[in-house]
Formats: structure tokens, sequence, C-alpha cells
């Protein structure tokens, strides 16, 4: 049996979230190989064959597969897929755009978000922005899954693979890619944080988000989130979204600002250690998963806090 | 150019979901259904790509039981031309679904399948990306921008980071995510021609796909429960609280 990691990376650093979809292919079993697809695959390489008890890491280069064009990876990792009885990929939304794709052209089932290995061939996932969870059964020969990097220890160091190039595929013929631009920030990643303030719809305004929030976050060293209100509106970018349409975070430490706790925010950030909640309305949702609640109006906590942090 | 919109029925998303009691799934019964939030976008998109002139005719399509034709009206209402609803009562599985939608491809040869991202029931986030593998289309997943000139799609969708933008020959999927546009309400005098647009309806048999499931549910639970903690008083408070618990 064989499993075949699908590595998360920026063509320059291999992503903690590989360690930690390398731990649910240890729970499944069997060879464990590390697939590196992109540019300068070097140093990413070098990373992965680090990570204990994997088998070999694969390398292939072109410029479409550092774009993460979903054709030019589906094409590779389909090549492949003979060797393997499992394909396994971060659920980011790189991997969500190509994993399904890979699925579709083996005509298996894809199984996504799973949270927990069952058994070899059962496993558990989150359905209704995580207000059920649902166990499946596959009865693919071969099977594909999304697997959500914050329900996984990461995998520890201590390894050394072996690395061997594969031919990358021909770029794709109907799939260009014009450019990409990626926000430079100094704070942590949100998905990787260990500290995430989050703030709500009740800023009012992008100016109100940035002048409350990031200087919070900043003092803490967190990484910042926002509802999905907050986005809707214009107040934060779509890449900060904590919840079920973004992203699903489970930090040490989760502060939530001005934010009521709608079903969708909640199903992206239930699983933090501790939540704290700072909210004027009493009887916002958000009260009932949070470990400490402050009642007060973030205008005036939000500098009180800044204040007694020091 | 002829757009297809694909539109999924789903629990209402203000309504939180509940496990059955036998572990069986989620209980339904008398439960507000509306159109998948993803799927709302979408169809604004392809009415909005009409508007301009771009497109020449939006389709609306749903897989599902009867009452998916009220999704389908919605739609109608919304702006799109005409409606298709492939029906049945089994819940097929993403792939099934990406099978039965090409096989009605086939059929109308869009230039253009508009979708949701993700429906809000099963989140699988899935459907898009299969359709265009099985019909060996271009994707663009996520999209928070769609610029349709000369055969191409121009599409930015949202990355984790920022944005990348990528251009795909048509005929295409295109996969909506939430910032893509604002869904209009459908005004009364639409609701009431929506009425009079054509919806045909036709037996998922009909079709000749195999939709036989990949993946048996063992059983669908309750997540663990968290439990409301304690109100501090104050900002001081909480700072001294959180150092006791050792995050700060």
């Amino acid at each position: 049996m064989a499993v075949l990691v699908i590595a998360d990376h920026d063509n320059a650093t291999l992503k903690d979230n590989t360690h930690k979809v390398v731990t649910a292919a240890q729970a499944i079993g069997g060879d464990v190989d590390i697939l590196v697809a992109g540019t300068n695959t070097a140093a990413v390489a070098a990373q992965a064959a680090k990570i204990a008890g994997v088998r070999k890491v694969l390398t292939a280069e072109s410029a479409e597969l550092g774009q993460g064009l979903a054709e030019a990876v589906t094409d590779l990792v389909v090549g492949l897929a003979g060797g393997y009885d499992y394909i396994l990929t971060p659920a980011t939304s790189q991997g969500k755009n190509f994993s399904p794709r890979i699925a579709a052209k083996l005509d298996v089932a894809q199984i996504s978000d799973v949270t927990e290995v069952v058994s070899a061939d059962t496993f558990t996932h989150p359905i209704y922005a995580g207000n059920a969870m649902e166990t499946v059964q596959s009865s693919d020969a071969k099977k594909v899954m999304t697997v959500r990097p914050t329900a996984f220890k990461a995998a520890a160091e201590g390894g050394s693979a072996a690395i061997e190039s594969v031919a990358a595929p021909a770029a794709p013929a109907k799939t260009h890619f014009v450019e990409q631009k990626i926000v430079k920030s100094a704070r942590p990643e949100l998905g990787a944080a260990k500290i995430v303030v989050s703030g709500g719809r009740a800023m009012g305004s992008a100016e109100e988000f940035q002048k409350v929030i990031e200087p919070l976050a900043d003092k803490l060293g967190a990484a910042v989130g926002a509802s999905r209100a907050a986005v809707d509106a214009g107040y934060a970018p779509n890449d900060y979204q904590v919840g079920q349409t973004g992203k699903v975070v489970a930090p040490e430490l989760y502060v939530a600002i001005g934010i009521s706790g709608a079903i969708q925010h909640l199903a992206g950030m239930k699983d933090s250690k501790v939540i704290v909640a700072i909210n004027k309305d009493p009887d916002a949702p958000i009260f009932q998963v949070a470990d400490y609640g402050l009642v007060a109006d973030y205008k005036a906590a939000v500098p009180e806090l800044m204040t007694a942090l020091g | 150019m002829k757009v297809l919109v694909p539109v999924k029925r789903v629990i209402d998303y203000n309504v939180k979901a509940r496990v059955k009691s036998d572990q069986t799934g989620v209980d339904l019964a008398n439960v507000k259904m509306s159109m998948n939030p993803f799927c709302e976008i979408a169809v604004e998109e392809a009415v909005r790509l009409k508007e301009k002139g771009v497109a020449t005719e939006v389709v609306a399509v749903s897989v599902g039981p009867t009452q998916a034709q009220e999704t389908l009206r919605t739609a109608l209402a919304m702006g799109a031309d005409r409606a298709i609803l492939i029906q049945t009562d089994q819940d097929l599985e993403p792939l099934a679904v990406a099978k039965v939608l090409k096989a009605v491809i086939g059929e109308e040869s869009p230039e253009l399948v508009l979708m949701g991202k993700q429906a809000i029931d099963g989140d699988n986030n899935a459907v898009g990306q299969m359709l265009a593998a099985i019909l060996d289309w271009p994707q663009a997943t996520f999209a928070s921008a769609v610029e349709v000139a000369g055969g191409k799609a121009k599409v930015t969708r949202e990355v984790d980071g920022g944005l990348q933008t990528i251009e795909v020959n048509l005929p295409a999927v295109v996969t909506a995510d939430l910032r893509l546009n604002e869904p209009r309400y459908a005004s009364l005098p639409n609701i009431m021609k929506a009425k009079k647009k054509p919806l045909d309806v036709k037996e998922l048999g009909s079709l000749g796909v195999d939709t036989a499931p990949r993946l048996k549910v063992v059983k669908v639970t309750e997540p663990p429960k968290r439990s409301a903690g304690i109100k501090v008083e104050s900002a001081a408070d909480l700072v001294s609280n959180l150092k006791t618990a050792g995050v700060l």
C-alpha cells in the first residue's frame, strides 16, 4: 500500500500543512511519498525529505506547476497515480482547486476536508459548516482526499528520504497564467498562526478594521482574521475570512472582536484551544463557545486591552 | 454565447443543521430550503453577462427532487431564460452530479458553465472541478472577477494570500467565490414573469448516466460540543486570565 502526499509550498519553503497531512497518511499506513511540484523544487524537496517516516520525495518542475495551474498538477499526479492507493492533499485553496480534478480524472470520489482516519477505507469529515460530522466508507480502488491540516499534528522531522525527479507534463494548452498578487505580510500566516485576532461587521469600515484589529494583532504577534460579514461588507480582504466558506483555523488563542458568531464563522474557529470574545451584545452566540467573554463595546475594550497587554 | 448555471437546493444558510438521532444524516424535514448562496452568485454573474451583451442565453439547471423546481424558478426570477430539472430523489455524490451535468452539456453545448464553488450542505467544493475534468475543459475556480472576450475568460481567483489571474479558453468551467458580486433580489414582477418561463423536467434515469455511490455513509454525528466559559469584567481581568491559562 502506498500513499502520495502532495506538498504545500510556495516554491521556496515547505509549509507545515505538509507535515500534518503526512501524519494523516501515516494513520492510513503503508509507504508514504511526498510530491513537490513547482519551480526550483530543490530547497522544498530537501525540507520534505527531513520528515520522519517518508519513503521518498518526488520532484517535478515546470512554470505551470510553479503557478499551481490545476490542469498541470492534475496531469502530473494522474501520471503517477498507478503507483499509489491514496492521494492526499492539504485542504488549502490550492489543494481544493486541483484535488477534485484528479479524482474525476481517475473516476473516483473525493473525500473533502478529512479530519479523522477511522481505518484504511473509512474517514470522517465535516459537513453542513461543521454542524455534522460524516463518516464515510470508500469503495473506490484509489482514494483521493483533501485533509484538513488543523485536525492533525505535524509529523516529526529527523528523516532523510531519497529525492527523485520525475518528468513534468506538457504545459496546459487551454489555461494560461496571467499574474499573481500575493500580499506580503510580516504577520504569521492565518492558517498556521498560534494567535489569531479577528474582526467582525461591528467594525463598520475598512479604516476602522485596520485601526482596531491590526495593531492588536501586531501587539500579540497574531494573524488577522475576519468574519464573512466583515469580508462581505468590504472591511477586510477575502483571504482573511475565517469560516465555512473561508479558512478553518485552530490556533492556541482566538480573539473575536465584534463578531456575533454566525454558524458559518463558528465552523472555522471552534477548534481553537482558547477562544476570547469581545462583543457588546451579551446574547451574541459567540459567547456560547468562548472560554473568556467580555461584554463591552470594542471601541473602549480594545484600547484597554492594548494597555493591559503593556 | 450560451451560459449554463447549475444550481442546488440546500438548507437555508440561516438555519442550523441538526443531526438525526439515529445518526443516518441531517434532519431536513420541515426545514427552510433555499438556493445555495454560491449558486446565487453564479446566477447573478451569468445574468450580468447577458445584460452586458456578452451572453445570449442563460440556462439554469438543477439535479434534485421535484421541489428543486422552486430553486430554478428563483434563478428564472433573477434573470435566467429557461431552466432544466434533472429529477431524482437520490442524494448524488459530486462525481455523479458532474456526470449528469456532462450529459446536459452534451445536449445544450454552452460555451461557459458558471457555478458556485461549494454547496453549503456537503461542503465538498468538488463538482465544478470534476465537471471540467471529465469534459477535459479548463477550469477557473474561486472567481472574484470574470471578463469574457474573444473566446476566452480572464478570471481573477481567490487564493491563499491574495489573488491569481488566469486566462482560460472557452468552453470552460468557472466557479464563483463570495466576492464575485452581490446577488440581486428578484422583484415581484420578475417573480411573476418567471412562472411563465420554460422549465423542462427530465427523469435522471432517462440520461443513462452511472450515478452509483462510491461512498457509504457509516454515520453522521454531532460535532464535539464546546461549552461556554466565563465572563470577565474588564480587559485587565481578561489579560490576567489568559496569563493564568498560559496562552499569553
